[in-house]
């Protein structure tokens, strides 16, 4: 990485952003199909690249419906987990087709590749080929070939929804079909298309005086010749984007009708219910099993040892777990050297050792960090250390499964439905189109739910049992024996020189997962950096946890760059702010971040403030954490964030992520902890792993920019990575104790 | 057998008498709005309403609602489906973000609004911290439940708003 500049790393967007393939049909009944399929060049998020080879030729299928009704349905491809996707993606696709919103509907693209290769594509197949030579690239050859392979990518992560999905696809869909419908029905008036005018999904005529609805014209659409590249809104166009529009799933969130995962009642089918015991240590296998007391328990149907984790299936659920709560299970041995937390960063510090003042792979590299250390007036040095964490979505694991005459059926809660149906295939042997995977609402998911091991055992259950199961983990299994957020430790440097100012960083640390810049001080201007990893072992499994790497690196490094303010006797916010200088969209995140904070105004009593600012997927957040620390202990009061994600689509949607954001970091900064007791994880439920809850969150204030022509950014891990360091910094301002480890609660008892 | 009033129906159900509420009324009765978070009392997405007291129906026992009214999140809402005004502040606010906790949240609520027409932050406080959400609503709850109190104005659909 040579060019560290924020503006010019995200240059790779614009090129592409309205190159897709779009293919037309006719509905049965009548009204109009759209789909569009684009090959985004940049990463979504960088977590695809990270789950299959190749992503950058990521392809996903997306289609809009305008009924007979004047109904236009999105048929999103994301999953909604709460970020508020299905919602916002469709406000996109309404807004550049000019339709009424109040007759917008919002469909789950189905986990289907048969559906959303063969019949749909076999639609969309004749005039896409017809016209294809005037401008399809070379590289689309065999494209419905890939377009299968590849439809495993039908992901949800990485904040990418809008950025990918909705600027790519959704505002393609809708663009396209208002242009069609209106040359259809310029066709049928004999007009110039350039005079009619679209609204709420109306379609008029001024100097002839006439007007229709779409259903009118949208069969007709389907026979008009398609722009590739149809014209989009400006943002002076819109109608919906940029607007708090309501979000379209919360009235059945309210009444209990929504749907997740774990509601699944599938049809005709009669449910029994798993309840499963996996290994304490991870990597470990049943060696003997004592199912005695289980088995005489009422309700109870079978009892399976699956090699890696034992099964009870009973009537109920409770009956379920109550039986495998009796069980007697031998494990056999981990590998791991790892029996508790102070191996584990034993074995990070080993390697941190060994790569020393210079060794590491080079993640980033700048001037020359060692000659500038070598030279500074003042070089500080810390050791920073995060811990194992939990996602602990509130909808524990689950999947309900049935496997019979060779067909699998699956619901479930994903991120990844395609992926899990892969991983459903290769561990029970039935192909890909065999499987057919049901994915409601997720109750939560912040990384877990691209895991699918959960998914696969409950199909090992089911094709056990040859009759349907609904597999659910109690809240200790989730807890204790799934996939985590990574535990890391980092050692960094700087060298101030004799006004104090930041002239060379250099930081080595373990663990680098996504997004890979997540480890460089990229916004800042510090002529000499160094960035570098010494890979060491981690004894728990890893899955990416809202906002990855940003995570354990937005604390470790605004941690440090406040050391190094006060090192130079200036304050905090002015010391990022000189740094910040010739980035004005960082600047000005943090002038208005001072201003709202009252953060050069004198602190309310008994109070003091902590500042950091992160960018990450593509959104610049700075916050400010006010801490009261007159008890002894930290008490949030206030939180002031600022925002500059270029532009926001639904404005209170994406408060809402921030909120949720900055509540999700300032958990983990104060309670988060998974501690190792003989290589198992001790804490098992809210009760030791906690959660903040109503009486200890801070008030929060979340503030916007839309800094204009750059690309859109993420809203659902950009609030998270500035919350840990903000508030550490509050607590050093407040008591001049530096926190360089988390959680923090334990560390005032 | 259990026999108890759900939602202001009678219902008998073949269920051993130590089963909890919210397994007898997800999977014997077939209401889904009550939510399993972590069957030990310590995170309230199982909130129901027992004799209109707001009890974790993950650790109460169906035996303990035998001949006794049990409200679910089912049950809040008026008999034509109107939403009751906290449901109608919880969309308002737009509080949910995944929205599995909040069946629960809204329970607790509701007790709390019954017994405390207008509440402080304290007292929201000390009704509302059994209940955890993990996405991180809570700012956005306790606007929700000023709103039903009628302290503070619903916040309309910000049309037109540009950020």
């Amino acid at each position: 990485m040579n060019d560290m500049s924020p503006e010019k790393k995200k240059s790779g967007l614009a090129k592409w952003s309205r190159r897709g393939f779009i293919g037309a049909g006719v509905l049965a009944g009548g009204g109009l199909l759209i789909g569009i399929g684009v090959r985004p060049g940049n990463p979504i998020g960088s977590l695809a690249s990270k789950v299959a080879p190749g992503a950058g030729e990521q392809l996903v299928n997306s289609w809009v419906k305008i009924d007979m009704n004047n109904v236009v349905t999105a048929i999103v491809p994301h999953c909604e987990m709460g970020q508020g996707a299905h919602s916002v993606l469709a406000q996109m696709l309404a807004d550049e087709l000019d339709a009424a919103w109040d007759q917008v509907q919002v469909m789950q693209a189905p986990a289907d590749g048969s559906y959303v290769v063969s019949d749909t594509a076999r639609m969309f197949a004749a005039p896409f080929t017809l016209n294809a030579a005037d401008w399809l690239e070379p590289t689309w050859d065999g494209l419905f070939t890939q377009l299968g392979k590849s439809m495993d990518l039908l992901i949800t992560g990485g904040s990418s929804s809008i950025r990918t999905t909705g600027q790519n696809q959704m505002r393609i869909a809708g663009a396209a079909a208002r242009q069609m419908l209106v040359g259809a029905a310029a066709d049928a008036w004999g007009v110039p298309a350039s005079e009619i005018a679209t609204r709420d999904s109306v379609l008029t005529h001024e100097a002839s005086g006439n007007s229709a609805p779409y259903s009118e014209f949208a069969t007709a659409a389907a026979e008009q010749s398609m722009d590739h590249t149809p014209t989009l809104k400006t943002r002076d166009q819109y109608r919906l984007m940029g607007r708090s529009k309501a979000r379209t799933d919360i009235p059945a969130k309210v009444n209990g009708t929504a749907e997740f995962g774990i509601d699944a009642v599938p049809e005709g089918l009669e449910l029994s219910y798993a309840a499963v015991v996996r290994p304490p240590v991870p990597g470990t296998n049943v060696t003997a099993m004592d199912a005695s007391r289980a088995e005489g328990m009422p309700g109870v149907l079978q009892i399976l040892n699956m090699g890696n984790f034992v099964a009870v299936v009973a009537d109920s659920y409770w009956q379920a777990q109550q039986a495998v709560n009796t069980v007697q299970i031998d494990w056999s041995q981990s590998e791991s050297p790892v029996r508790t937390m102070d191996d584990q960063f034993a074995v990070f510090a080993a390697a941190l050792d060994e790569a020393g003042e210079t060794g590491g792979n080079q993640a980033a590299a700048r001037g020359d960090a060692p000659a500038a250390l070598a030279e500074a007036a003042t070089v500080l040095e810390a050791e920073y250390r995060a811990p194992y964490l939990a996602h602990a979505p509130m909808e524990p694991l689950n999947c309900t499964a049935h496997v019979a005459d060779g067909k699998c059926a699956i619901w479930t809660s994903t991120q990844v439905p395609l992926m899990a149906r892969s991983e459903v295939a290769s561990t029970i042997g039935i192909g890909a189109d065999d499987i057919t995977i049901h994915h409601p609402y997720l109750g939560g998911a912040f990384g877990r739910r691209l895991g699918s091991e959960y998914v696969a055992m409950a199909a090992r259950v089911a094709q056990a049992t040859g009759y349907p199961v609904k597999m659910i983990w109690s809240r200790e299994e989730d807890t204790q024996k799934a996939l985590y957020r990574c535990a890391d430790m980092s050692r960094m440097r700087a060298g101030l020189s004799e006004s104090g100012a930041l002239v060379a960083y250099d930081s080595v640390f373990t663990q680098r997962h996504d997004p890979a810049e997540a480890c460089v001080p990229a916004i800042y201007n510090i002529a000499n950096t160094s960035v570098r990893v010494a890979e060491a072992e981690l004894h728990l499994p890893f899955q990416a946890w809202r906002s990855v790497d940003h995570s354990q690196q937005g604390f470790f490094i605004e941690s440090f760059i406040d050391e190094a303010a006060h090192a130079a006797g200036t304050d905090p916010l002015e010391y990022r702010l000189a740094m910040v200088e010739n980035a004005p969209r960082h600047k000005a995140v943090l002038e208005k971040l001072a201003e709202i904070s009252n953060w050069r105004g004198p602190n309310a009593e008994g109070t003091a403030k902590g500042v950091a600012i992160v960018e990450s997927f593509g959104t610049i957040v700075a916050e400010v954490i006010e801490v009261d620390m007159t008890s002894g202990k930290p008490k949030m009061t206030n939180c002031w964030a600022v925002c500059d994600a270029g532009y926001v689509m639904n404005p209170d949607g994406f408060r809402n992520q921030i909120e949720g954001g900055i509540v999700f970091g300032l958990t983990a900064a104060m309670y988060g902890e998974l501690e190792l007791k003989d290589g198992a994880i001790v804490q098992s439920n809210f009760h030791d792993y906690k959660m903040l809850r109503m009486d200890e969150v801070p008030n929060i204030e979340v503030a916007l920019i839309n800094s204009g022509d750059v690309p859109v950014g993420g809203a659902g891990e950009p609030g998270l990575p500035p919350a840990a360091p903000a508030l550490a910094n509050a607590i050093f301002a407040a008591t001049g104790r530096r926190l360089r480890e988390l959680p923090i609660a334990k560390q005032f008892t | 057998m259990a026999s108890f009033i759900l939602n202001g129906r009678p219902v008998t159900v073949d269920a051993d008498p130590a089963m909890p509420i919210l397994w007898v009324v997800r999977e014997k009765v077939g209401l889904s709005g009550t939510k399993f978070g972590c069957g030990i009392a310590q995170c309230g997405a199982c909130t129901v309403h027992l004799d209109g007291q707001p009890v974790r129906s993950c650790s109460t026992s169906i035996s303990q609602a035998e001949g006794r009214e049990v409200t679910t999140i089912e049950g809040v809402a008026g008999p034509d489906g109107e939403l009751s005004k906290v449901q109608q502040a919880w969309v308002s606010e737009q509080v949910p973000q995944c929205g599995y906790c909040q069946s629960g949240q809204i329970m607790s609520a509701t007790a709390l609004l019954r017994d405390n027409p207008s509440p402080t932050d304290a007292d929201i406080d000390a009704a509302m911290s059994g209940n955890i959400c993990r996405c991180g609503t809570y700012t956005r709850i306790r606007r929700a439940i000023k709103v039903a109190a009628g302290q503070e104005p619903p916040r309309t659909e910000a049309m037109g708003e540009e950020a």
